[in-house]
């Protein structure tokens, strides 16, 4: 299946990918209304320290310790991507606890929220890698 | 082929999803003594809380059980395992044969003896979607409620019943809360949040006898009470075995595909003990996500598949009153200490290891640190005073960020 992947060494550490993620998620048009005066809660997350960044997001595992360790059933996985219910999510947190990636973090509604790869917000094309301008992260089959 | 599965949780249903994951036409049965679709059974303080309702806290979808094309007897016990003609009894009488069974029991509360119990008309225990209901049915905004137990049960119970309730008072014997996954300071801090909510302690001592009405308490002084909630811990359910092999007692012994001594029979879940690697001992886990890694481990041994259940750690997520807490591992060795302004984090380690630690508030990317001690990845290989700041992937070697986030293939 197709997943993101992150090239490191082309990472400007310029963070538009959060944005572009959290917009994605916000289903508006214009993206600087969209995210005007918002605190943002994107689910790809750069890490940067010194002259080193790259950004992390779920890696939709093989072995997804998050949904076997999901205690109410809300993480799944759909069509080889993980996917959250936020109606059954009661924001224990056991996914945060198992993610070997800290790829999970806490929406504002109190569930957790975590990339599902734009599979619901935008027909499946990563809004992140759509908007990276140096190609750090791609979207690729690599089987 | 056919398939039998005792029980009907998070064990049972990890051993369905890994028997079709290998087998996709054998025949499945699952009987279990709670006449209710798989529920998630954390769940039942949420649903007296609001939190969730009897649909969503549905552990998967309606369709789970024709989906995986599953008979389900549910509401019956079964009483006994006939292992030499490989059949299970019954309550209704029925007997129904096996090729591969799977154990997955669970948990029974544990009751301690006290004298005067058989008084208390409103006494309950908080393991199960029935117990919540009839727990639901017995308090009302007069209710006086007393529970024993501040472990994550008893706990838990409390933070459900809160709002519905005139007052809650819990006992315990251990003179602090949730000694079992705690340090001192760490229970201190959960302590005081949860009485900040109108809960009220009396820790250090235990009941000595039981009114109507009433609890009389080891130290002097007495608890009077409408309902009663017994929560000072579980047993695994070994019952069905223990009439065959004495031993389990504390827990179902298996190999790390999860087959027990007695050929084509399996354990999985709450009524097992596994390796806890952060120790290296084995112990009861008696937590969701072993029991369903146990159950797909074994669903998939019987189907003639090979996945070995590695890797179990005590790991615990949960929250009381919206403060989180999420721990792992032991807490062994040298410590790492970092407290805030409503957060406070403890990592243990020791000989070069991560084996433990407890976050309490900020909880975020705990799952770094779950990991090295899931995986036995020497401090050596990272950046451990970094880490140890703040759990980031930064921390690791180029080599291995190129590996998980990179794709590459080593
Ligand atoms: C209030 C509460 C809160 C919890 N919170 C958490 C949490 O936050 N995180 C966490 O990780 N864990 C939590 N747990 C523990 C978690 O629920 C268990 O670890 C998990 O349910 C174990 O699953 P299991 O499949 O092994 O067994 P169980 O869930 O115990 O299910 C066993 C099933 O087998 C059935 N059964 C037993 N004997 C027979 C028989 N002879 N015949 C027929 N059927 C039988 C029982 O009726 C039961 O349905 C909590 C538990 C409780 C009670």
């Amino acid at each position: 299946m197709k997943r993101v992947y992150v090239n490191e060494k082309w990472c400007l550490g310029c963070h538009l990918c959060e944005y572009y993620c959290a917009f994605a998620n916000t289903g508006m048009k214009d993206m600087a209304k969209a995210l005007c005066n918002l605190e943002i809660r994107p689910r790809i997350r750069i890490e940067e320290q010194d002259d080193i960044s790259f950004a992390v997001s779920c890696r939709h595992c093989d072995e997804p310790l998050c949904v076997k360790s999901c205690i109410t059933g809300a993480l799944s996985r759909e069509n080889g991507v993980i996917v959250i219910d936020s109606d059954k999510c009661v924001g224990c947190f056991t996914c945060i606890l198992a993610c070997p990636y800290g790829a999970i973090s806490q929406s504002e509604t109190g569930a957790i929220q975590k990339c599902e790869l734009c599979a619901k917000t935008n027909d499946g094309i990563p809004q992140c890698v759509a908007g990276c301008p140096n190609g750090a992260i791609v979207f690729e089959d690599r089987g | 082929m056919k398939y039998l599965i005792i029980g009907n949780s998070a064990a049972a249903v990890g051993a369905v999803e890994g028997i079709r994951q290998i087998d996709k036409s054998g025949q499945i049965t699952v009987i279990s003594s709670e006449p209710h679709h798989t529920y998630s059974r954390p769940l039942i303080s949420y649903l007296l809380l609001g939190k969730t309702d009897r649909q969503k806290m549905r552990y998967r979808p309606d369709d789970f059980y024709s989906v995986n094309g599953c008979e389900c007897i549910f509401g019956k016990n079964v009483l006994s395992i006939n292992v030499k003609n490989k059949t299970v009894s019954l309550d209704d009488g029925r007997s129904i044969c096996y090729d591969k069974l799977l154990i997955a029991t669970g948990s029974v509360p544990f009751i301690p003896e006290t004298e005067g119990q058989e008084k208390v008309k409103n006494s309950f225990t908080f393991m199960s979607l029935d117990d919540a209901d009839a727990l639901g049915k017995a308090i009302n905004a007069g209710s006086r409620v007393l529970i024993i137990g501040a472990g994550l049960i008893g706990l838990k119970c409390a933070e459900g019943i809160a709002g519905r309730v005139k007052s809650i008072t819990v006992v315990d014997l251990s003179d602090r809360v949730l000694s079992s996954i705690l340090d001192a300071e760490g229970s201190e801090i959960l302590g005081r949040h949860i009485e900040s909510k109108g809960i009220s302690f009396i820790l250090g001592q235990s009941v000595l006898r039981y009114g109507e009405n009433e609890a009389l308490l080891s130290k002097g002084g007495s608890v009077p009470f409408d309902v009663l909630v017994t929560a000072v811990g579980v047993r695994p359910n070994t019952s069905l075995l223990s009439a065959i092999e004495p031993s389990y007692e504390r827990g179902i012994v298996t190999d790390d595909e999860m087959h027990t001594v007695i050929p084509d029979v399996y354990a999985a879940g709450d009524c097992t003990q596994s390796l806890d690697v952060s120790s290296g001992k084995n112990r009861v886990l008696a937590l969701l996500p072993n029991a369903y890694r146990q159950g797909e481990c074994a669903g998939i041994s019987m189907a003639g598949g090979k996945k070995p259940f590695d890797r179990a750690v005590p790991m615990n997520a949960i929250g009381f009153f919206g403060l989180h807490v999420v721990t792992a591992g032991s807490y062994t060795g040298e410590v790492f200490e970092r407290k805030a302004e409503g957060s406070y984090k403890k990592l243990f380690y020791d000989k070069g290891f991560l084996k433990g630690f407890i976050m309490i508030g900020d909880v975020n990317k705990a799952g770094i640190y779950t990991s090295l001690i899931q995986n036995g990845i020497p401090l050596s290989d990272i950046d451990f005073e970094l880490v140890c700041e703040k759990p980031s992937l930064m921390a690791f070697s180029r080599k291995y960020r190129d590996e998980k986030l990179g794709g590459v293939r080593q």
